[in-house]
């Protein structure tokens, strides 16, 4: 029987959830998108996921272990003596962070919405709109993820981790692509053609150039340093430098902040968007 | 949840829909009750799909009022969805997945276990004759092929109420029977149709009761055979004359039939007895190059009301 008149496994499973707050936009069903995205990513280039990942890690070598012979020794916060290497590794990693999740959030999302028309079957769907962010936001954010751990498993062995808070970098690197993924994902829902897609681009390599990853930040003037220190990058590079290196006080809880609110942000946006755009 | 017959399911009282200052449906009032098949005709840009995707709580309406399942779509929409089964005009199918995984991946968008399903898409894809098919890309099947997945689709969750907009257009003959028949099954089940459709046999076929739309508002409502009575003759005359020459005798045509009809490529005249219309045609002279008299149906009501013609 294809149907039937008792209350439907999908009504049931829906009205379970009819009380909560927030029922209207969300189901609880987020990870279902990621589900989804395991499926599609079975087929897909192979070539183009490595190759973000593979970025980083060229720089590491060419800069840390290339130039690095010419610079020497840095000194990190408290006064000790850091490798070069050791200096732009964690930077490096919030920047893998970084990619993973804006390569994702930005142009797949954007072929997704224009091209692909699959948000408008996923909230034909008993989902909500905010699944639908939140899912696709998920999944970005996994790319993040996957890049910082290949980047870890990389700079570890060549004793680049120095000590246990290190540790602690990969939630960090997670917490980096979760709020790029959001932000991400928020931005590029209000954009509409290519042009404005490759600000995008445009905008990210200045930032990944200037924002405390390959010399610090003290070299600017004081106005240009306040406003490198309001970037996201800036904010995930010195929350894992610090992890790295082991300087380790509150002020870091600072940087989280600054993701999750950015975290927070993205969502809502993403989620006010999607239904603003499909469900009109 | 054995419900009266008499249940209504969808509500809409002065539902209207805007795009900026574009007014896409206007006002209309309808009720669909459980169990029935209720059919939306219209035109072009009538406001169809629109009205479908209100009721699919996928738009929002920007006035009157709207209940589906006694609730209201604004605030409750993804349980209302739970309930629907959505066949939207443009398939929608996701391109990054095989076929079979359409349906299971749109499943597990309701929560539906992947045990459930994993019976659930064997049973649809030989609903949709595609289970040899099951591992195609959904880009790689071919039009009709692509809408009978779009189809099985809407059925993953077990509906109460199936939403169809259009749902034969771009199948063949045979495939477009079978569909027919597999809804019946479904009404007989006590599944709610709405369906859109520019086929008149279709709506003549499938619908209990149908609105002809046209400019988002409802010309007329009622059954088929009721809107024909009401709107049509008992009997259509059809005559050629040859392209130039249908506009040259249609003053002499009008004042034999109640009422005619001048088309691009024929005349259609309305009447009670065509054969007698046809016998007076001729001894009054006129020698049209093909006749045909036939009954009277949905279409000849259709452009009447919209001075349209269906099949573009
Ligand atoms: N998203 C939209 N933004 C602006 N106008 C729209 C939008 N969707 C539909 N319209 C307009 O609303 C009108 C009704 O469209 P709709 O799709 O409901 O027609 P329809 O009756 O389904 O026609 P068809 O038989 O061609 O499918 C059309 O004039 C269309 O241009
Ligand atoms: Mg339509």
């Amino acid at each position: 029987m294809i149907t039937q008149l008792v209350v439907s496994q999908a009504v049931a499973i829906q009205e379970r959830r009819s009380a909560r707050p927030g029922s209207s936009i969300y189901s609880g069903r987020a990870s279902m998108l990621l589900e989804r995205g395991f499926r599609a990513f079975k087929s897909s280039n192979w070539m183009v996921v490595l190759s973000g990942f593979v970025e980083p890690v060229l720089y590491l070598l060419a800069f840390g272990f290339g130039i690095g012979q010419l610079i020497g020794n840095l000194e990190d916060g408290l006064g000790r003596p850091v490798s070069y290497a050791a200096f732009i590794a964690p930077a490096l990693l919030a920047t893998s962070a970084m990619n993973g999740a804006v390569y994702d959030s930005t142009w797949n999302v954007f072929f997704k919405m224009h091209f692909g028309k699959i948000y408008q079957v996923m909230l034909s769907s008993s989902l909500g709109p905010m699944d639908v962010a939140l899912g696709e936001i998920g999944w970005a954010l996994l790319r993040g993820v996957a890049y910082s751990l290949g980047f870890m498993a990389i700079v570890t062995p060549l004793g680049l981790v120095t000590n246990a808070w290190g540790l602690l970098a990969i939630p960090a690197a997670s917490l980096i692509a979760f709020g790029f993924a959001s932000i991400g994902m928020a931005i590029t829902s209000y954009l509409k053609s290519f042009q404005q897609m490759n600000w995008v681009t445009f905008f990210m390599l200045p930032m990944f150039l200037f924002s405390g990853t390959f010399f610090p930040v003290s070299v600017y003037p004081q106005w240009i340093q306040m406003i490198v220190q309001a970037l996201p990058l800036w904010q995930g590079v010195e929350l894992i430098r610090s992890l790295m290196l082991g300087i380790v006080d509150w002020s870091l809880l600072g940087h989280v902040a600054y993701f999750l609110v950015m975290i927070a942000g993205g969502l809502w946006f993403t989620t006010v968007r999607l239904k603003a755009l499909f469900m009109r | 949840m054995f419900a009266k017959d008499s249940e209504v399911v969808i509500r809409a009282k002065n539902l209207t829909k805007k795009y900026k200052d574009f007014v896409a449906v206007d006002g209309i009032d309808f009720e669909v009750k459980r169990g029935e098949s209720f059919g939306l005709l219209g035109p072009n840009g009538a406001g169809k799909s629109t009205t479908m995707k209100m009721i699919s709580s996928v738009s929002q309406r920007t006035g009157g009022e709207l209940t589906i399942l006694g609730k209201e779509p604004n605030t409750h929409g993804p349980e209302i969805r739970a309930h629907l089964g959505v066949v939207p005009q443009k398939d929608l199918l996701d391109r990054e997945l095989k076929a079979w995984e359409n349906l299971f991946t749109y499943g597990r968008y309701f929560g539906l276990s992947r045990k459930f399903l994993k019976q659930k898409v064997e049973e649809l894809l030989e609903f949709a004759q595609l289970t040899e098919k099951r591992n195609s890309k959904a880009d790689d099947l071919s039009g009709g092929m692509q809408r009978r997945l779009a189809i099985a689709r809407g059925l993953v969750n077990e509906p109460e109420i199936l939403m169809l907009d259009e749902p034969t257009t771009g199948l063949d003959p045979q495939a477009r029977h079978i569909l027919w028949d597999r809804l019946f099954r479904l009404k007989e089940q006590g599944v709610t149709l709405v369906i859109t459709t520019h086929y008149m046999d279709e709506a003549e076929q499938l619908c209990d009761r149908l609105i002809v739309m046209d400019k988002g508002k409802i010309m007329a409502e009622g059954s088929p055979a009721a809107l024909i009575k009401q709107y049509s003759s008992k009997e259509v005359v059809e005559v050629r004359f040859g392209t130039d020459k249908n506009e040259k005798f249609a003053p002499q045509l009008e004042e034999l039939a109640d009422r005619i009809e001048v088309l691009p490529d024929r005349i259609l005249l309305y009447t009670e007895k065509g054969e007698e219309l046809l016998t007076k045609i001729v001894d009054a002279g006129l020698h049209p190059v093909t006749s045909l008299v036939r009954r009277s149906s949905l279409e000849d009501v259709f452009l009447r009301l919209t001075g349209r013609t269906l099949v573009e």
